[in-house]
Formats: C-alpha cells, sequence, structure tokens
C-alpha cells in the first residue's frame, strides 16, 4: 500500500496507464495513509472518503473506455479555501462555520474534468492569513520534518500548511494552494515541496475564498517540479467567470520540464541578501547560483531598489483590500450567526466570534488605512510604491534578464508556538519577505527544495519569472532538483 | 503615526466587531506595531508615480449583455442561518 503513496502523479499515471494500478487501489492507498497520519499532522480539516472512492470508480471506468483525461484517477488534496459543490469549505474559519456551497471552483472543477480524485479539504490559516498554519480554526498542522535527533512539533508554512504537510508526508499525490504574499512558496519551501505561484490572471479565482484579490492567486504544490507542471496546466485556464482571468492559451508546462537552460541570463537582486540572514541560507543561494551556471545559464548581478518596501506596502494593501473582501461575514447569508439585541449587534457579536485574532487584526488595519484622512496617506502610497516595486522588476527584464534566484524563506521551519512570534506579529510577517515582492509585482514565482539545513530541515530556492513565463521557471527549477535531489521526511507519525 | 484606544474602539465600529476592554488594550499595541513597521512608507519618493491599479496590463472583459444565470433562489439562502420563503431572515431593522 504504501508503495502507492510513494509515487509521484507522472509514475502513478504511468501505472495507470499500464494497469499496473487501478485509481481505486491508489485512492484507498492514501484514504488508508490519511486515517494514520491525520490525527497527527492535522492536515486534512475534512475527508470526503466516499466522494473519493466514487470519483476513482469513475475514473477506472474512464481508463477502461480508453477515455481517461490528463490527471485519471490521481487523489489530490484541496486547500479548504476552494469552493467545492456540497462539500465543507470554511477557509479554515469559524465564521463560514457549515458552509457548504452550491457551486464549484473553476480551479477544481478543471482538476475534476481531467480526472482528478478528491480526498479532502486541507488546513491552511484561516481566511489564508498566516505563515504558520498556526491561525486555523481547526488547530495548527504539524510538520513532517523534524530536527535531527529532536521530536519537537514545527510549523509546515502558511498559509498553504495543509497542503505542503499533506504532500510531504504522501497523503496525497499533490494539492491545490493559493498564495497571495507567500503563501504557496513558503510553506513549500519549509517541507521539501515544490510549490509555484503562477502569474496574476492565470488561475481563475472564481469559487476561491477572496482574501485579498488583486494578489490572489492559485496554484499546485507538489512532490516534484514535473508534477508542479502536470497540476498547474490543468488548473490553469482562461474563465469568462472571472474578469481578472488573462486571455492566453496555456501552455505544455511538462514539456518545459528538463529543456535545457544554456544561455538564459539569470538575475541575482543584491538586496535579498539581507542582514541577520542565517550562512546556510547564504550557502544555499551560492550553490543554486553554481549548479545553474553548471547548467549554461549566464548570472549577472542586479538591483532590485525598492525590495525592502514590498513588505510594509503589502501590509498595507492586503489588509485593505482583505477588510472590504470580509464585509460579507454578516450572519446573514451563510456560516455562523450569534444573535443580538438588534441587526448591528448581530454583526458585530457574529464578527467577534467568527474571526480568529490574526484576521481581526488585519480587517482592523484594513479599515484604519482605507478610513477617511488616512487613506492617502498609507493606501494611495502603498499603491504608489507598489508601481515602483514592479517597475524594479521591468527594467531588470527590459534588460535581459530571463529569471531571478533568491532564498525562498529567511529561515528553515520554526517550533509550534514559537514565542518570538507569537509576541510580535511584523516578526512573523518577516517569513514572506522574500516572497511578497512577486505577487505585489502580480510575476509568476516557483519555490524548489534545494537542500537541508544543519538540523537537517529543508530549505528552498526561489525562481521568479517574467509575466506569463511559468516554462522558464519549470526548466531552471528541474535543474536545481536534478542537483538538489529530493528530499523525503523520514515517518515518525 | 499611532493609534489610541478610542480609535481602535472606532474602527472596530466601523468594522462591524464587538470589543472589550481587554481586546483593545492589545489591539492597540499590535495595531501599533504594523503600523510602526509600515510607517517606512513615507520615506520614499513617490512624485509622479501613478498608483498601482492591475498589475497584468489588460483591458476590461465585456460579455454580452444577456440573462446567463439566476431561477436559483433556493441554491442562494441554502446556507443562510434564517430563511424563509427564499428570503433571508434578520432581527426587525425598523421600529
Amino acid at each position: 500500500m504504501s508503495d502507492l503513496t510513494a509515487l509521484t502523479i507522472a509514475e502513478a499515471r504511468d501505472k495507470l496507464s499500464k494497469k499496473e494500478t487501478s485509481a481505486t487501489e491508489l485512492t484507498n492507498a492514501y484514504l488508508a495513509a490519511i486515517e494514520t497520519a491525520n490525527p497527527v499532522i492535522n492536515a486534512y480539516v475534512k475527508v470526503t472518503a466516499d466522494k473519493a472512492r466514487s470519483m476513482a470508480k469513475l475514473s477506472d471506468e474512464k481508463i477502461a473506455k480508453g477515455e481517461a483525461g490528463p490527471l485519471e484517477g490521481i487523489p489530490l488534496g484541496i486547500k479548504d479555501l476552494f469552493a467545492t459543490e456540497g462539500v465543507h469549505t470554511q477557509a479554515a474559519s469559524h465564521i463560514l462555520d457549515g458552509f457548504e456551497p452550491r457551486y464549484e471552483s473553476t480551479v477544481t472543477a478543471n482538476l475534476f474534468a481531467d480526472g482528478a480524485v478528491m480526498l479532502g479539504k486541507l488546513n491552511m490559516d484561516e481566511f489564508a492569513m498566516g505563515s504558520s498554519n498556526e491561525t486555523s480554526y481547526y488547530g495548527p498542522v504539524k510538520n513532517p520534518w523534524r530536527k535531527k535527533g529532536s521530536n519537537m512539533d514545527l510549523v509546515p508554512g502558511g498559509s498553504s500548511g495543509g497542503s505542503a504537510a499533506s504532500v510531504a508526508a504522501q497523503l496525497c499525490a499533490g494539492a491545490t494552494a493559493t498564495d497571495t504574499g507567500g503563501s504557496i512558496r513558503q510553506p513549500a519551501a519549509l517541507t521539501g515541496t515544490v510549490g509555484i505561484k503562477p502569474t496574476y490572471g492565470r488561475c481563475s479565482r472564481w469559487g476561491i475564498v477572496a482574501f485579498a484579490s488583486s494578489l490572489d492567486q492559485a496554484g499546485p504544490i507538489a512532490r516534484d517540479v514535473r508534477d508542479a507542471a502536470i497540476l498547474l496546466k490543468s488548473m490553469a485556464s482562461v474563465d469568462p467567470k472571472d474578469t481578472t482571468s488573462v486571455d492566453r492559451e496555456v501552455p505544455d508546462y511538462e514539456a518545459a520540464v528538463g529543456r535545457s537552460v544554456k544561455g538564459l541570463k539569470i538575475g541575482i537582486p543584491k538586496e535579498y541578501r539581507m542582514d541577520g540572514m542565517p550562512a546556510e541560507i547564504e550557502t544555499l543561494w551560492q550553490k543554486g547560483i553554481a549548479w545553474l551556471k553548471d547548467a549554461g545559464a549566464e548570472i549577472v548581478d542586479v538591483s532590485l531598489p525598492h525590495t525592502k518596501y514590498a513588505l510594509p506596502a503589502y501590509y498595507i494593501v492586503a489588509p485593505a483590500e482583505a477588510s472590504s473582501n470580509l464585509a460579507r461575514y454578516d450572519g446573514v447569508r451563510y456560516g455562523l450567526r450569534v444573535s443580538g439585541k438588534d441587526i448591528a449587534e448581530m454583526y458585530e457579536k457574529t464578527r467577534a466570534e467568527g474571526f480568529g485574532r490574526e484576521v481581526k487584526r488585519r480587517i482592523m488595519i484594513g479599515t484604519y488605512v482605507l478610513s477617511a484622512g488616512y487613506y492617502d496617506a498609507y493606501y494611495l502610497q502603498a499603491q504608489k510604491v507598489r508601481t515602483l516595486i514592479k517597475r524594479d522588476f521591468e527594467t531588470v527584464y527590459a534588460d535581459g534578464i530571463d529569471a531571478l534566484l533568491t532564498p525562498a524563506t529567511p529561515s528553515a521551519a520554526f517550533g509550534i508556538g514559537d514565542q518570538d512570534m507569537a509576541a510580535d506579529p511584523v516578526k512573523m510577517y518577516l517569513n514572506d519577505v522574500f516572497t511578497v515582492t512577486v505577487n505585489m509585482a502580480g510575476l509568476p514565482g516557483i519555490a524548489v527544495p534545494a537542500g537541508l539545513d544543519d538540523g537537517g530541515l529543508p530549505l528552498g530556492l526561489q525562481l521568479i519569472g517574467r509575466p506569463f513565463d511559468e516554462e522558464t521557471l519549470f526548466s531552471l527549477g528541474s535543474v536545481i532538483e536534478k542537483a538538489a535531489g529530493r528530499f523525503t521526511p523520514a515517518k515518525w507519525w | 503615526m499611532s493609534v489610541d484606544s478610542a480609535t481602535v474602539r472606532r474602527v472596530a465600529k466601523l468594522a462591524r466587531i464587538a470589543v472589550n476592554d481587554e481586546d483593545v488594550t492589545a489591539m492597540e499595541a499590535e495595531l501599533n506595531v504594523i503600523l510602526g513597521f509600515v510607517e517606512q512608507l513615507s520615506e520614499v519618493d513617490v512624485t509622479g508615480v501613478e498608483p498601482m491599479t492591475s498589475v497584468i496590463p489588460m483591458a476590461m472583459k465585456k460579455r454580452e449583455d444577456q440573462v446567463t444565470d439566476g431561477e436559483k433562489a433556493e441554491d442562494v439562502v441554502a446556507n443562510a442561518p434564517a430563511s424563509e420563503d427564499h428570503f433571508f431572515m434578520v432581527p426587525k431593522v425598523v421600529e
């Protein structure tokens, strides 16, 4: 059984087409693995075993008839942020208590149309707000990785912590995730998995619970670069239901995996060399540079002067958009309702009880920066700085740079309940310092595992591409993967 | 810029989140840490810079002015905490 869950999507696809296994066998293997592991890892907030088995049965019938789709019979985990028809969709929040949408998100509909099987809904930071998966109403997810000789529980990163942990612990073949400031790439880096945030507009946002609409993008977390490419091909589409979905054909990303990177110009932005950055991160970055150079890429030092302003600008823009998006949770149309003496008190009590602390904090910040008298000083200023951040990237790309190489995170996974992070929200926010620039500029970014730190925990490198040039990221990512190897945690659960 | 407890209460009211004294004290401190962090944006010279409106330059999508959806009252109220005859039920708002 466990051999089946160790297969990558590409390997499982191969075995399914050769009839060496069936979608039902594969699905049952994952359901068994989840049953053992989930009480410990807490990656799933809802396991849809019956639905998974019936979807797998349908897949087996299609395979038998020779009508298999590109993801036929592949068992996936779905982040709780994606609307799934008739199935638990709560953004890991109490305020969406009992919500089961009557519609399917475009991304999940695309995956299921291609034959994928849904194993269940994955844990995450509440409304995707967090970098450790500790803000979930359903409790934290445990990272399948532990430090050598330690039994301390570590965070899997966030907000897609359930997605990353379930992929790393082999509790699904691949997972959907979303990224507003680093929520795909940071957890991927902290769990030794591959995560790609595509260009803004590549995946439809229709049916994804909104956090910050100008920054949110869906993408996959997978075991390796090829699997990420396979999943993105199915997730991405042109969708008339999302006005920001870009009218552009989805390329065959898998064909880019293993393609030569000879002659590509890779920029190394000096601003990503931060004060106090662990030496291990710097060493890893240098290794990445050497690997790409060995593969024939040309390394160029570049400057992105407004980098340090991306995180503060993000913490104005994202909460502002969130405060507006989350105004809809009022106890009237769906989810939790807490009664009050009048409608205003009902709203206030419902929102006080339904939202967790981090979500309230961001709604408060967002409401404040958008309030009369502060809009220009905060929001408008932040949006102007955002223009400058994007211009930095445009300048280096205009100079002929094909992609940029940076560290993915400033550190390896940290402990659940870390006191420093709990005491200072900004410390937690700094986890996204290398990833948030990419969202602010709408660019694609991929995190690829590149090595282990001294304690044996995975570390990742990030590649940032030109708009809609995910293919180059898959090519470069596969070079790093080939040189670094793949990383799987030792099973302790 | 920083916020005091009166501002925290006013913002909580705007955001429709009930807060008690303990919440206000905690939020005041947390919000000031965050506002202190974002303060550095004021040092950036943005003279002549247009604020970002769209990260990907694209024309506004339009569709045919046709009815393409609807007749789904049952679906619309399916998740409501309280509904009757396809209406959302709320506490009395007019005396």
